[in-house]
């Protein structure tokens, strides 16, 4: 059975090519368009093996949106990949903070976004 | 299509939205207005653009966007005060960000010189009060904008010794709590070369004492071969200060143990899931900076929206019109046949009706969007509009939420760009008239839309100068636009800058004088089914009054007979109807009429004898006469032989199958099945009040101010 | 539109032909959308005298042109007796009145001759050649051009 990988964004320009490049890789892809709506996309598919999320977001922005994933017993321990368009080491260690497990700069690399996904989802 | 191609569309789809919403940002916090929650959106939009755009490489795009958001960050941490210099600045590189998105799209690349000032200024804002300034300006092109999108640990790679690496690695407590999974680093270090795993199970509790969130487990691992450091550390790249770790080079070999006993015997340490989360895994305190807007703030204001093709919406609404024709079509039927049927089948056609408009309401409904996309892109033009004629304007905008027709929105932008051209050149006095004047300095423009019987009202206005009569009328009188003698209100004089060939500008200026007058907007108005007045108060500024059918695929109609022909008015057009007695239909000229009404005169034309129907009826005071106003060009009694009903009906174009006719707007399918053509009012009075006016300057007039 | 010209293949093309009075005609079957019964139409203002008017073709306004006016023949006095040939091309769709239909005609291009140039007259400009085949011979018609002078010329104007 294939992975299935939750993306959370606000701007469907990456929702799109976050799907384009995950359902190439085989993965099952469901997709969420900002942090409260990630919430709600996870009550109902509590089985997501990996979750990819944007930080800068309205309603609930990626750092509260961790903060919620990780306070629900059911997907506290599912890895939690932020897209980021900066690199710098001080964005990395907020989202690690908030309890990401890994990130990955955008642009993404289709082949550097399933290296990651293969990083952190059994 | 190429996905990738159609998710650039869909980027730029995307952008215009985003751009909209940083514009509207902007503009709020230029107005003192904007919340920490504003000014994160507007961050947001400026990220997201750049965001896709460096997705698809758009290099120049993304370093403009990069620094904009960089100062943009500043703003919303509080380090940089958004006072007005630094709106001003923001709104100056929100216009060049959506000129880069526009280039993009045309796949071309913004001259370096379009964009070098204010990226200068930027520059120079994100560089003040900045702890990490130095760099700042120098080295946004390199770091996030690498086509090699991953970044590594900061340290140079050692060169590969080709003998491989001894590594210690000692998972913190934390390295669980962020759901890394040691097993999976050993599983990406096994792709880099021959792998020995041993355990230190040393500080391994009683089972009893054990917290199955907490880490024990530490792995000494030789890795074989020529893999690069930096591979290395790229596995590690997640959990770095989640971890003790040591990389050396191979020397000497410990015990080992395989990578698949240790799968085995080991996973449940870190994954056996608990109810209580452990205190390890609570976040941080968030760091976010003072102005940032709590993050999980509720907007309701949020719809959820869907995306339709435009296409799938007009098939819908084409199908529509089509059931409420069919729906005509039958009733007419049955009317026409079995009474006895007809009543049985009545009660429910008229349900059937009844649904039909609902349906069709609720079609039309998707097709609405709120004028508001238009009115964004007012802002800008002001502001060029003020930069280039030395004015101050500040431009109100009211009413963005009202909604109409897409097609409607998307023809509205000419006529109210020709508008506040017009407001701002000729409308506004400069700085040091409007202080003569007694007047703040600042000029304002005021652009409102609402929803007025079923219409949309647009509103602008100024606080300028207001219409100059005297000058208006010397320049109509000069132009040969009316006769020297004729009398007119205030109201005609200040419409007759609508007339062609009209311009009020002594010099041609470089702003209102393109060729295009006010005669452009009206067109653009009328085409749209609307009309478009002004009113002015000298000194005190002018108001331009359009109004605009809410959709343009039906309209409310009122059908006529004319001899052996059926024709459609608009509704909006007509003022009354009414039976004229023989005595108030006058001669006039050699071949023309006038009908009085009350105290003044109207010119009167025969619908059948203007296009042409054969068997009309001649005499006006035996059929109906139908007063209709033209927004621009008055008042004209037109003779029909006899009305036949109001309905609304779908609005049939010929669809380039044939040409356009005068005074025909569009046609029409009635309930019998036949055509009907829509009289254009507007080309109709406008084309006969212009003869009409021939004639006057022939003709000694028997009645003046013919407009009633 | 010079196709007819080129003799060296043996390309065929299929015509509907049609009586006009006493005269055979053809157009192209590539062109023809449908046939119809005589619907009466609706006049358009100021119209030349060959555009009877338009009718409503499944909501479509569709112009039909008397063809024999055209060709300035004379009026047709149209009965239910006569058809109405619904053409689209171009990207234009319109209505020709004709008499009767009366067969579907396949020939090759070589049997196509170019009019000969002391038959030509005023309204030759649809014509593009003429079929001869045994007993009969056919008028083949551009329905292109005849589509054209629908919306290209005729500017029209209210008279005042």
């Amino acid at each position: 059975m294939s992975k299935r990988v939750l993306t959370v964004d606000d701007s469907k320009t990456m929702r799109d090519m976050l799907r384009l490049a995950l359902t190439k890789a085989g993965y099952d892809v469901v997709q969420a368009d900002d942090g409260a709506h990630g919430v709600e996309v996870l009550q109902s598919n509590p089985d997501v093996d990996v979750i990819v999320t944007d930080i800068n977001m309205p309603r609930m922005d990626g750092y509260a949106f961790i903060d919620s994933v990780r306070k629900n017993p059911k997907n506290r321990a599912t890895p939690i990949l932020v897209l980021t368009t900066e690199s710098e080491p001080e964005k990395k260690r907020r989202a690690r903070e908030a309890g990401a497990t890994g990130w990955i700069v955008k642009p993404f690399d289709p082949e550097k976004l399933v290296a990651a996904i293969n990083r952190v989802a059994p | 299509m190429d996905p990738m191609e159609s998710i650039k569309q869909t980027y730029f789809q995307e952008c215009e939205e985003l751009l909209l919403a940083m514009e509207e940002g902007l503009i709020a916090m230029e107005n003192g207005e904007a919340d920490g929650e504003m000014i994160n959106a507007v961050f947001r939009a400026v990220h997201s653009i750049k965001g896709g755009g460096g997705a698809f490489g758009f290099e120049a795009l993304v370093a403009f966007a990069h620094l904009f958001e960089t100062v943009l960050d500043h703003v919303r941490s509080g380090k940089l005060e958004a006072d007005a210099g630094v709106v001003k600045a923001l709104l100056r590189a929100g216009d060049i960000l959506a000129d880069h998105v526009a280039a993009a799209r045309e796949g071309r690349t913004l001259d370096k010189g379009h964009d070098s000032a204010v990226m200068e200024e930027l520059a120079q804002l994100a560089g003040e009060d900045l702890p990490e300034a130095g760099p700042a300006p120098a080295d946004f092109d390199d770091l996030d904008f690498a086509p090699v999108p991953v970044m590594f640990a900061d340290e140079p790679a050692a060169p590969a010794t080709g003998t491989g690496w001894r590594i210690r690695f000692a998972p913190h407590t934390s390295l669980y709590a962020h759901a890394n999974e040691p097993l999976l680093i050993l599983r990406e270090l096994k792709t880099l070369g021959a792998l020995t795993v041993s355990a230190d199970l040393s500080h391994l509790p009683e089972l009893a004492a054990m917290d199955a969130d907490a880490a024990y487990l530490a792995w000494d691992i030789e890795l074989e071969g020529d893999a690069p450091r930096e591979k290395v550390e790229e596995a590690f790249e997640f959990v770095t200060g989640d971890c003790d770790l040591e990389i050396t080079t191979r020397g000497s070999a410990p015990p080992s143990l395989d990578l698949q006993d240790i799968e085995i015997t080991q996973e449940p340490a870190g994954l056996q899931p608990i109810a209580e989360p452990a205190a390890a895994l609570k976040p941080a305190e968030p760091t976010k900076p003072a102005a940032a807007a709590p993050p999980a703030k509720a907007e309701p204001a949020v719809k959820p929206t869907i995306r339709v093709d435009l296409d799938k919406v007009d098939r819908l609404v084409n199908l529509v019109g089509e059931l409420v024709i069919t729906q005509a079509m039958l009733a007419q039927r049955v009317f026409d046949g079995d009474n006895h049927a007809a009543n049985s089948v009545d009660s429910s056609l008229a349900e059937l009706e009844h649904l039909l408009r609902e349906l069709q309401e609720g079609v039309m409904a998707i097709r609405t969007q709120p004028v508001k996309s238009v009115f964004q892109r007012m802002p800008r033009l002001v502001r060029e509009l003020a930069a280039q004629t030395g004015k101050q304007v500040r431009l109100v905008l009211e009413g963005e939420a009202t909604e109409v027709d897409k097609t409607v929105i998307d023809r509205l932008g000419e006529p109210l760009t020709h508008m506040i051209r017009n407001a701002i050149d000729h409308g506004l006095e400069g700085p040091d008239g409007r202080a003569a004047a007694g007047k703040p300095e600042e000029g304002v423009v005021r652009l409102s839309a609402e929803h007025r019987g079923g219409r949309i009202v647009i509103e602008l206005s100024d606080d300028g100068r207001g219409i100059n009569r005297e000058k208006v009328k010397a320049k109509a009188i000069e132009k040969g636009l009316i006769p020297p003698n004729a009398v007119l209100n205030d109201d005609e004089i200040d419409n007759l800058i609508f007339l062609p060939g009209f311009s009020t500008a002594s010099e041609v200026s470089n702003i209102s004088g393109r060729g295009v007058g006010m005669d452009v907007v009206r067109r653009n108005v009328v085409e749209l089914g609307g009309r478009v007045v002004i009113s002015s108060t000298p000194g005190r500024g002018s108001r331009f009054t359009m109004t605009l059918p809410l959709t343009l695929a039906v309209l409310d109609g009122m059908v006529v007979a004319v001899g052996n022909q059926t024709f459609v008015l608009p509704l909006t057009h007509i003022v009354e109807s009414l039976q004229p007695r023989a005595e108030d239909v006058r001669a006039f000229g050699r071949d023309r009429n006038l009908l009085r009404m009350r105290n003044s005169y109207v010119p009167l034309v025969r619908i059948g004898e203007l296009l042409g129907v054969a068997g009309f009826e001649p005499n006006p005071s035996k059929g109906v006469v139908i007063l209709v106003e033209s927004g621009g060009a008055g008042r004209l009694a037109l003779a029909v032989d006899a009305i036949l009903g109001q309905r609304q009906v779908v609005i049939k174009s010929f669809e380039g199958n044939y040409h356009c006719i005068e005074g025909i707007a569009a046609a029409t399918i009635l309930g019998d099945g036949r055509v009907a053509l829509i009289l254009d009012v507007d080309g109709l009075v406008g084309r006969c009040r212009s003869n009409l006016q021939d004639e006057m300057s022939a003709t000694e007039p028997k009645a003046t101010g013919t407009a009633g | 539109m010079n196709d007819i010209m080129d003799n060296s293949g043996q390309t065929k093309r299929q015509f509907i032909t049609f009586w006009l009075g006493e005269q055979e005609f053809g157009a192209d079957i590539m062109a023809i959308r449908e046939i119809r019964g005589w619907t009466a139409t609706t006049e358009l203002p100021h119209s030349p005298h060959y555009v009877l008017g338009v009718i409503n073709l499944r909501g479509m306004v569709l112009p039909v042109v008397d063809l024999k006016a055209r060709l300035g023949r004379g009026r047709t006095e149209a009965t239910a007796k006569n058809v109405i040939i619904v053409v689209r091309c171009a990207e234009q769709t319109m209505g020709v009145l004709v008499d009767a239909v009366s067969d579907i005609l396949t020939v090759t291009e070589s049997d196509i001759q170019v009019t000969p140039e002391l038959a030509r007259d005023a309204d030759s400009e649809f014509v593009e050649g003429i079929a001869v085949l045994d007993q009969r011979m056919v008028t083949i018609l551009s329905m292109e051009r005849l589509a054209e002078t629908l919306v290209a010329q005729h500017k029209v104007s209210l008279a005042a």
